[in-house]
């Protein structure tokens, strides 16, 4: 049984201008989102680039202020609920962020990055704490000589393994990755997702899978949701999003990834032109009006489609 | 492939480029040597560390002498870059060289709209007015793929997504048309339909004015897209280098090979990755004699290693460091020597 459900989140933006800088219209961030999570399971959420993915994960572990929406955690509502110290949701909903580097404050050395989450949310010996920060370490394969550095000191990659060190830190029950490993070159992305499997295994975290990498999020996720402006085009099990897609967009995802063949890309490109003039040519039948993303209609147990022609919120 | 030209545009030797740590210098780049012609897309991938970033930021001059050292020769238009000084390097960037940083939120100004902070660039390098500038911005916006152009131009940069922040580094690098680019990892933070259209545009201005382009990424899906010629890093070091196609049939170095087992396939679900176990050491820690590689193949007898590894040249274009990889079986391919 799920343990949290998201239940018609929205977050909506507003944008100032003009002469009094007032509001003058809002950028529907997060426009209708409705998720489940089970224990041990992986949710992957991919979509356009400003689909609003992040804004999705924020929303969830309290740090974007939700327009409308319920987030529910154990059976209770934890909706911008003022995230105080050490509440069991702070500590056992984690994020990694898809910018680790401002996401870590650059005068603090590494080891009171790794340091402070333990400090807040666990009661260990100094000792302890230490043999901990060096268990965390080994796991994103970095060695204890990073300890005294500053993040400015490391590279993409690297600051992005001591973002999801962090994370791990405290043995948290769900965890948001946003784009845990598109910073990282493909070794180091094999032991990480080796890892975050391996963790699953032994804890039964859950994870929701920020990612455009539809290789990467293939190989990792249970379910697969495709976000476009705001909200899901399609979301159903890995084999009915991969084998079986039905919406326009997931097509043309799909049709877009790269392929590890250097002698057939000008093919694939051809192909890619294709799909891409079908999708300009028959995109207004997906999409309402006014653009928006129409309401999920489920074709299957598994498996919803976001089409014409349905009451609102078909589920 | 395109028509690479034979005019080399960019010829780096004996690169060397060291970080200061307490008050030892400690090289994050080491005798690389590399060239680049014009019209040519040379991808350089390698694990995280490496040096990529490091390497780039050396071309594009945005180190600060203090804590960084930067040795040897980067030769364009008969100057040496590496001796150049910030005013120098400041008339380059923009018209002659266009950067691409990793990090987009550090590049931008986090106080300035996004349209300034294109049009900034407009006004330096090209003669165009105010009006023109701004529809100029707006086009730019549109051309890597933002769809709502006016409203993103007005938006300051922690209002934009991670996406598309790298795309406004991208219509900046691109603005005043270079003749080289350096794009470091351009294209991580992109679905992959905004992805393959970032990489159009980076081909259709290559066409328009045969740029020379250095593509660091480590997403070899990428590199079979659009590179002419790929170079691998590990360490610091220059390991192996070849044309594209080449290099994807006939990968020599294990480093390289175990690259390309990596890639989660299409089969792999709730498999483990195939990884080369062990992590590349620390800038401190590194061998500075003898191969930086031979702590990943601990199984290697020690007679087979080189004193001072050596890139040796095994087929057109296509260089290898030392010889290990006449000591590997890999098991899709005969004919490889000593099991
Ligand atoms: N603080 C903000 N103020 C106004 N608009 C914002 C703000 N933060 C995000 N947005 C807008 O919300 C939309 C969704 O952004 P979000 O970061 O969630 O996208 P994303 O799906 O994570 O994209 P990417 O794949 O590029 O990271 C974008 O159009 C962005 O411009
Ligand atoms: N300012 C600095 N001071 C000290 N060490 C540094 C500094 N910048 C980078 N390094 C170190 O130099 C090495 C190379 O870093 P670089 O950023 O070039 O790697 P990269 O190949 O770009 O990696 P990634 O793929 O993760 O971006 C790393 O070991 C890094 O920790
Ligand atoms: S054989 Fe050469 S390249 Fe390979 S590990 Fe030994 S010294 Fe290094
Ligand atoms: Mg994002
Ligand atoms: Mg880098």
């Amino acid at each position: 049984m799920s343990f949290m459900q998201v239940q018609d989140l929205k977050v909506h933006y507003p944008i100032r201008g003009g002469f009094f800088n007032t509001v003058v219209d809002h950028v529907f961030a997060v426009d209708g989102v409705t998720m489940e999570f089970e224990r041990g399971k992986t949710y992957g959420l991919v979509g356009e680039s400003g689909s609003g993915k992040s804004t999705t994960g924020k929303a969830m572990i309290g740090l974007e202020k939700i327009t409308t929406g319920k987030i529910i955690y154990e059976g209770q509502e934890v909706t911008n609920q003022r995230r105080n110290r050490d509440s069991a949701y702070n500590r056992d909903i984690q994020m990694i962020f898809q910018d680790s580097h401002s996401s870590m404050n650059p005068r603090k050395r590494v080891l009171d990055i790794l340091a402070e989450p333990i400090r807040n949310f666990m009661k260990l010996s100094p000792q302890e704490e230490r043999k901990r920060i060096n268990e965390l370490l080994a796991i994103v394969g970095m060695s204890e000589d990073v300890l005294l550095k500053y993040p400015h000191e490391f590279s993409g990659g690297q600051k992005q393994r001591l973002g999801i060190a962090r994370a791990v830190a405290c043995n948290p029950k769900m965890i948001i990755a946003d784009e845990p490993v598109s910073a990282l070159d493909l070794s180091v992305q094999a032991q990480v997702l080796n890892f975050m499997k391996e963790i699953q295994e032994q804890y039964g975290i859950s994870y929701l899978f920020i990612s455009h990498d539809l290789g990467v999020v293939r190989h990792m996720c249970d379910h697969i949701s495709i976000m476009y402006k705001g909200r899901f085009v399609e979301t159903g099990k890995r084999e009915d999003i991969y084998s079986n897609p039905q919406h326009i967009y997931t097509n043309r995802l799909l049709s877009a990834i790269p392929n590890i063949e250097p002698e057939t890309r000008l093919e694939r490109k051809i192909e890619r032109q294709k799909v891409e003039a079908i999708y300009q040519q028959e995109q207004h039948k997906y999409y309402d009006e006014q653009g928006k993303v129409y309401p999920l209609k489920a074709i299957s147990e598994s498996h919803k489609v976001a089409m014409a022609g349905t009451e609102k919120g078909g589920l | 492939m395109g028509f690479v030209s034979t005019k080399e545009l960019l010829t780096i030797r004996n690169l060397r480029t060291s970080f200061r740590i307490k008050d030892t210098f400690y090289p994050a780049v080491d005798d690389v040597s590399l060239t680049l012609r014009k019209n040519e897309i040379l991808a350089i991938v390698g694990e995280s560390g490496c040096g990529k970033s490091t390497l780039a930021t050396s071309i594009v001059g945005l180190h600060n002498s203090i804590h960084t050292k930067v040795e040897g020769e980067i030769l364009y238009n008969n100057q040496n870059l590496a001796n150049l000084t910030e005013v120098q390097f400041n008339k380059l960037r923009g018209n002659d060289i266009g950067f691409i940083f990793q990090d987009p939120l550090s590049a931008l100004n986090p106080l300035m709209r996004i349209g300034e902070q294109i049009a900034e660039g407009l006004i330096y390098h090209t003669k165009l007015n105010k009006k023109q500038r701004e529809a100029r911005v707006l086009e730019l916006l549109e051309q890597v793929g933002i769809s709502n152009a006016s409203r993103v131009a007005n938006q300051f940069p922690h209002q934009l997504s991670g996406g598309m922040r790298q795309r406004v580094m991208i219509a900046i690098a691109l603005s005043g048309k270079p003749a080289i680019i350096v794009a470091d990892e351009p294209t991580t933070a992109l679905d992959v339909t905004i992805q393959a259209q970032i990489l159009d545009l980076l081909k259709s201005l290559q066409d328009e004015i045969q740029s020379g382009i250095i593509l660091i990424t480590h997403d070899l899906g990428v590199v079979a897209e659009i590179a002419d010629r790929v170079a691998v890093m590990y360490a610091g070091e220059i390991i192996e280098e070849a044309p594209v196609i080449e290099l994807f049939r006939n990968p020599k170095h294990p480093y390289t090979r175990s690259l390309l087992n990596s890639i989660p396939q299409t089969h792999s679900e709730n498999e483990k990755l195939e990884i080369i176990q062990g992590m590349v050491p620390s800038l401190m820690k590194l061998p500075r004699e003898g191969c930086r590689f031979s702590s990943r193949v601990p199984w290697l007898d020690e007679s087979v290693h080189e004193k001072n590894p050596k890139l040796h040249e095994v087929g057109p274009g296509h260089l290898v460091r030392c010889t290990c990889w006449q000591h590997f079986y890999f098991e899709d391919k005969e004919g490889s020597v000593n099991g």
